[in-house]
């Protein structure tokens, strides 16, 4: 059922219920007296008219205001979802690094960047940045290189305001490859950082441009 | 007197000597072991349940502990020597065995017998308690000692039959037999890096870095494990016992790592090397404990340097290479603690060297596949490490004396050896 179906629907529901209303409203019966003056039919009948649609209309009112508000909301949780996904986004969009390295690349920093803004922010949201390497070297090295790579991004983004406390850093080393290849660009796509945001469930907020 | 009839005095003459348990650790038998020249050892057929397959897992210990030359008798000499009451010395002495051995086994368990070729005599006997045949594990482990035993007696070194692998496979740490037999694997599942024996050969100690990462140490008598490092985030890795056995030096760090020092119970640690934001992993004990050689990046490549047990006096060992690909880790001190393996990648490839402590001369030992991660077995002779060269990454053995290899493991993926001690007990 579309939306506008819906609230065709439900307009037509509160006419009719109103109208039903109506017709239970104890009207007061003509008392059986003589001495009773006429009474004038056909203007109650005009009044009986008037006040149902008076009422039809006041219904129509209320579930058009209704059905708004309900676009309304939906529109903004559809906007907030919206918002949400392209946040999250930028939280999770990984860096990468050059071979045996934890120094920050220009387009890692334009990534952090991004993610900085968000996190300022959106003062709830923390994250768990994880480090990754390539498969050369000893997994020993690699768990310690992966740790050193989280930390620096943690450095950048509490450079750029991000309280320590809404980030935590953790190595995988070599075991989660992203890339199984073997040649230089599996192995670039195998040395970043990832990112997991939390408290990602309320409204957020895009930074100001 | 016929020939057969003097086998058989020669045995009675040998009988007092049978009668004790003459358990001779150290002693060597009359034979002069020369290292160049191999003695010929042939390995009789016994008699009872069993006594075949102990005979061929005693002729092929022989032959991996690289000192011994195994003659291996035919069918029909094996035959004939079944039937023989004594050994055939005529047979012997033409086939270049100067010893043979024999294993028979007994209610309880295992009887030895060392023959002397040239005094046409038994040179050595001794009883070993052993566990049923159908308790495979515990059973090969007392053929395994007894291989062993037949080893020192013969050379002057005790084999390293008796030892077992600690490795690597999938999510757990597994145990393999000196001999590739009986691969079990032995931790929960987890994501298991390394691991390092205690030197009483009943526990060994491994980090699991699924995070939160920590530093475990497991006993293998009782099947528990306990953490003894964790904690504040951060990375744990390459944890390693003191020669003593009471504490244990691991890598860690928040950013970069260092070496630390705590009881092997647990509790406080210490900081030991000083790394500065370098990686710093791997430590391996020299055998007095007084030095620690480990993987450092503080030159801006891994390299192997050299500690005194409390982190001061710190040293380059490797001599220094430049070029984006030098790359020297996973140093092993060597038993006798003359020399230091590790692996260095050469032209792109990981392959094993060793450095001696006296003069830094280096020595290349492989250069076939990608070889990584040396372990000495307790002879100080044996190594063993991962290799790919047999098409995909499996654990291999290397005498250093001779450049010989035998693949260990088979199957699955296998890496991060780590070679026990000699093992008194089976556990």
């Amino acid at each position: 059922m579309t939306r506008r179906n819906v609230v065709l629907a439900m307009s037509i529901l509160a006419a009719t219920s109103s109208l039903v209303a109506c017709r239970k409203k104890p009207e007061p019966e003509p008392a059986p007296a003589a001495a009773v003056p006429a009474v004038d039919n056909n203007a109650a009948n005009r009044r009986r008219a008037d006040s149902i649609s008076t009422a039809n209309a006041a219904a129509q009112r209320r579930a058009d205001s209704l059905a708004a508000a309900r676009t309304a909301a939906a529109n903004a949780a559809a906007e907030a979802d919206r918002v949400r996904a392209e946040l999250t986004n930028t939280l999770s969009q990984r860096v990468y690094f050059d071979y045996d390295q934890d120094v920050l690349r220009d387009d890692a920093r334009a990534v952090l960047d991004a993610k900085a803004a968000v996190l300022a922010a959106n003062g709830g949201v923390t994250i768990v940045i994880t480090g990754h390497t390539d498969e050369r070297g000893t997994a020993e090295y690699n768990l310690a290189l992966g740790q050193r790579r989280a930390a620096q991004v943690k450095r950048y983004l509490e450079s750029k305001g991000i309280s320590e406390s809404r980030m935590s850093t953790q190595s995988l080393g070599d075991s989660q490859p992203a890339s199984q290849g073997t040649d230089e660009a599996a192995y670039q796509l195998n040395r970043r950082a990832e990112f997991e945001s939390k408290n990602t469930s309320g409204t957020l907020v895009r930074p100001r441009p | 007197m016929s020939v057969r009839r003097a086998f058989a005095a020669l045995l009675l003459l040998s009988a007092p000597l049978s009668a004790q348990d003459t358990t001779t650790r150290g002693v060597r038998i009359g034979l002069s072991y020369d290292p160049g020249s191999r003695p010929g050892v042939v390995v009789l057929p016994g008699r009872g349940v069993g006594a075949d397959s102990a005979r061929l897992i005693i002729q092929r210990d022989l032959d991996f502990g690289d000192r011994i030359n195994v003659i291996v008798l035919d069918a029909s000499a094996l035959a004939d020597a079944e039937r023989a009451s004594a050994p055939s010395w005529a047979l012997l002495a033409k086939l270049g065995a100067v010893a043979a051995v024999q294993v028979t086994p007994t209610g309880s368990g295992l009887h030895m017998a060392v023959y002397d070729v040239a005094k046409q005599t038994t040179a050595l006997v001794k009883d070993y308690a052993s566990a049923p045949i159908t308790d495979m594990r515990a059973w090969r482990a007392s053929v395994h000692r007894l291989s062993d035993d037949v080893e020192e007696s013969l050379t002057g070194t005790r084999g390293i039959s008796a030892t077992r692998v600690l490795f690597e496979r999938g999510n757990r740490l597994w145990l393999v037999d000196a001999d590739g037999e009986q691969a079990t694997p032995v931790t929960a599942p987890g994501t298991p890096l390394g691991g390092a024996w205690h030197p009483g050969g009943t526990k060994f100690a491994f980090a699991d870095y699924t995070p939160p990462a920590k530093i475990i140490v497991f006993d293998l008598l009782t099947g528990r494990s306990h953490v003894v490092a964790a904690g504040g985030g951060g990375t744990y890795s390459s944890p390693v016992f003191t020669p003593d056995g009471d504490e244990i030096v691991y890598a860690h760090g928040l950013d970069g790592s260092d070496l630390y020092v705590c009881s092997a119970e647990g509790g406080p640690s210490r900081q030991l090397s000083v790394g500065r934001g370098s990686l710093n992993t791997d430590g391996t004990f020299s055998p007095d404990g007084r030095r620690i050689a480990f993987t450092s990046g503080r030159s801006g490549h891994p390299e192997i340097y050299t500690m005194d047990a409390d982190g001061t006096n710190t040293d380059i060992l490797t001599p220094l290479a430049f070029g984006e690909n030098a790359f020297r880790a996973k140093p092993a001190w060597s038993p006798e603690g003359r020399t230091v393996a590790f692996q260095s990648r050469i032209n792109g490839v990981f392959q094993l060297m060793t450095i001696s402590l006296r003069d830094r001369s280096l020595k290349q030992l492989t250069s076939d596949g990608r070889n990584e991660q040396p372990s000495w077995a307790p002879d100080g002779r044996h190594m063993v490490f991962s290799s790919d060269r047999s098409g995909t990454q499996v654990l291999w053995v290397l005498d250093t004396e001779t450049g010989r290899t035998r693949q260990l493991t088979r199957g699955a993926k296998a890496r991060n050896p780590a070679w026990s001690p000699r093992l008194s007990v089976s556990n």
